[in-house]
């Protein structure tokens, strides 16, 4: 996989209003998004973003309703224009880009998953899943076997001749994917994409999602309310709250150590064991240990140990990565990972924020 | 004296009124009141003051005009541009005479075992109901057995000339309404005026520029009246377009042009059809009036009914539209319904 920096967003802001560029520069002086609404009649959409997206990665982009989330997404394929600030892709600034330039930005570089599917409801199910071939100007024959593998790869194969209205929520949105993963783009932009389904097909559409993203490497920008789904997809975790990015890491990192009281509550509700992996409480030691219980890879869940160690939490584990030991797992501090860290009290908050 | 000499006096304007000759040509008050020997300022009392109009304004100054005046004024406004106007008017309206002309030509010469399945065959095409194509099929034939086929084809074809127009330049216009706020603004007022003028008061500048015996007169007339819910339907239809939709489209790197006729129209479309209905029912209101114009049909015959006391003929040609009416709002609503279905939203 590589690592190279796909997306490099600078300095980002975007403020709704009549005159938004008067108030950014109070914005630039320190004002609040509360502020900025009762003296200036202006929405602070977002404030001062800085972000690398990272190729071949998942980065899910995660806050409360009306943090900015869809505002942020927008900017990417400028579907919304910032007020400030800088969009790089592959190095080139999108803001310079002219009309032509975007278009085809948006027609072969990025494709769009939208929260209420957005299908064209007046074409069959295979059109809308061709139809960013379709506005490049290839014919029906043309993107025809394309736009059909891709439905077969989404599970809908045989659903062609279907008009949307026909097909189930879920089903509507597998036509969404496959018609961002027909358009061959780079990049996935997905703006609540599974928000609007119940949960067990949202599970299966999340594991689709993987299993796609294990054989295709696109870079995904994946935008939820919802911190399980963020922790089960996220390579790179951004958190908004108000328009600001209040953290962002690898997630086991931010579960570990929230940098925010915003950031504790949303972690405060999650089941740890499942989500936290070996790999982020071990002690990172190559040398032999006395009393080792088994082995364990270090890419599995807390749960998983626990259930293996029969609730002896005086066992120690060798942790191995591709058959080489890595570290070594004790169950004491395995239980304490389990108890969310008050940041505040202990001050991580404090070295995290300077 | 009249009740408004104070004015002028105070305002020392006495001379300037008298200035002006006073031999202006009296009006019709003025007239009764000297035959009846009254004298004009006889009651002058606060009670029968009267609102200080032109015309009593006039009785008391001469030098003001009166209000006929100014309809006279107005009229001789037009009939002075009147000529320039048609100078545009004629040439740019000339297709519209040959287009109607055209149209009862050929639905009249043509025989009428042509006619008829063509018709129904068109009403299958638009509606695919075999019950419908019945039902229209039994209308036509009763109005032909009672002798009012060729009425009834004369109205059909207006319409059909008029509809179709006020669709070619209704939509369109419906488009660059929906997209420009400012265009909207500026044609709303002119629509509202359109469907609140009572029909004959537009005849009666028509009946200047054109003569009677051009087919334009009343194709204009028709145009003019039935072309306003055809254009707000679409502009409305366009507007109501799904948002996150036109999102996707815009997502997905489509161009202006192929937003407009992939996904607006299309999905515009139930509104659209329903503005035509309309249009269409509000053309064959208008082509009875339009009779008074000499627009050939079903209207000749009310007006004979009307004009010669003729009860019968009158009734029957007015049930004869009737028929054409329901004919012509069942067809159009079903294929309506046909476009509504394939879309299901
Ligand atoms: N066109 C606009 N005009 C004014 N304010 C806007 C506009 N679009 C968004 N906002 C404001 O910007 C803020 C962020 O909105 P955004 O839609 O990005 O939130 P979100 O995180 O996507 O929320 P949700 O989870 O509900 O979708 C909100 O306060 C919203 O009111
Ligand atoms: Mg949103």
């Amino acid at each position: 996989m590589t690592n190279d920096v796909k997306v490099s967003i600078r300095n980002l802001y975007k403020i709704f209003g009549s005159d938004p560029q008067a108030a950014l520069e109070d914005v630039r002086g320190g004002m609040t998004k509360p502020q900025l609404l009762e003296q200036r009649q202006h929405v602070l959409g977002l404030s001062d973003i800085n972000i690398d997206i990272r190729a071949g990665e998942i980065t899910v982009i995660m806050g409360l309703s009306g943090s900015g989330k869809s505002t942020l997404i927008r900017h990417l394929n400028r579907l919304i224009d910032p007020t400030a600030g800088e969009i790089r892709i592959d190095g080139a600034d999108i803001l310079a880009y002219g009309e032509e330039a975007l278009r085809q930005l948006r027609q072969e570089r990025m494709s769009m998953v939208f929260q209420k599917f957005a299908l064209l409801p007046h074409r069959t199910v295979l059109e809308n899943a061709g139809m960013s071939m379709a506005i490049r100007g290839y014919s029906r024959e043309e993107y025809e076997s394309e736009a059909n593998r891709w439905l077969d790869r989404v599970g809908l194969g045989g659903y062609g001749d279907h008009h949307p209205f026909q097909l189930s929520g879920g089903m509507q949105q597998r036509v969404g994917i496959a018609r961002a993963l027909t358009s061959n783009s780079e990049i996935m932009l997905m703006d609540e994409a599974f928000s609007a389904l119940d949960p067990l097909i949202r599970t299966d559409m999340q594991n689709l999602l993987l299993e796609l993203q294990n054989e295709l490497h696109k870079t995904i920008v994946f935008i939820t309310h919802d911190l399980d789904e963020a922790l089960k997809l996220a390579d790179h975790l951004v958190i908004l709250n108000d328009g600001q990015v209040i953290q962002q890491g690898e997630p086991q990192g931010i579960l570990l150590n929230p940098a925010d009281p915003y950031i504790e509550d949303f972690v405060s509700d999650i089941n740890r064991a499942r989500v936290l992996r070996v790999r982020s409480v071990m002690e990172a030691n190559e040398g032999e240990v006395d009393c080792i219980a088994g082995e364990v890879d270090h890419d599995d869940t807390l749960e998983h140990v626990i259930a293996k160690s029969r609730g002896d939490t005086s066992a120690s584990y060798r942790v191995m990565k591709d058959g080489n030991q890595v570290g070594v797992l004790d169950m004491q501090s395995l239980v304490r990972a389990l108890v969310p860290t008050h940041a505040a009290e202990n001050g991580v908050r404090a070295s995290m924020s300077d | 004296m009249a009740s408004y000499d104070f004015i002028f006096d105070s305002l020392g304007l006495r001379e300037w009124c008298d200035g002006e000759s006073k031999s202006g040509p009296m009006t019709m008050d003025q007239l009764l009141g000297q035959a009846a020997g009254q004298d004009a300022d006889q009651g002058a009392s606060i009670w029968e003051l009267p609102f200080p109009s032109l015309d009593a304004l006039n009785e008391a100054c001469s030098a003001m005009p009166q209000t006929r005046n100014m309809t006279k004024g107005l009229e001789e406004g037009f009939l002075a541009v009147k000529d320039s106007l048609k100078f545009i008017l004629d040439p740019l309206t000339q297709p519209l005479s040959w287009l109607l002309d055209g149209a009862l030509y050929v639905s009249l010469s043509a025989p009428w075992w042509i006619v008829i399945p063509i018709l129904l065959g068109v009403v299958f095409a638009v509606t695919k109901s075999s019950k419908l194509v019945g039902f229209v099929a039994i209308c036509v034939f009763a109005l032909a057995f009672i002798d009012h086929y060729d009425y009834a084809m004369k109205t059909l074809s207006i319409i059909f000339v008029c509809a179709f127009l006020c669709v070619i330049l209704g939509v369109p216009i419906g488009i660059a309404m929906s997209r420009s706020d400012t265009m909207q603004r500026s044609t709303i007022p002119i629509l509202d005026m359109l469907q609140t003028l009572p029909p004959f008061v537009y005849l009666i500048p028509l009946i200047f520029l054109f003569s009677v015996t051009e087919s334009k007169l009343y194709g204009i007339a028709i145009i003019l009246y039935a072309i306003v819910p055809v254009i707000r339907l679409t502009d409305l239809g366009i507007r109501l377009v799904d948002k996150d939709v036109i999102e996707a489209a815009d997502a997905f790197g489509m161009s202006e042009r192929q937003k407009l006729f992939g996904v607006q129209i299309p999905l515009a479309l139930p509104n659209i059809m329903a503005g035509v209905n309309q249009t269409i029912m509000m053309s064959l209101a208008m082509v009875v009036i339009a009779s008074l114009v000499s627009a050939p049909g079903l209207g000749v015959l009310v007006l004979r009914g009307i004009r010669n006391l003729e009860l019968g003929v009158g009734l029957v040609a007015g049930l004869g539209i009737v028929l054409l009416a329901v004919i012509l709002d069942r067809v159009t609503k079903a294929s309506l319904a046909r476009i509504n279905a394939t879309q299901n939203q």
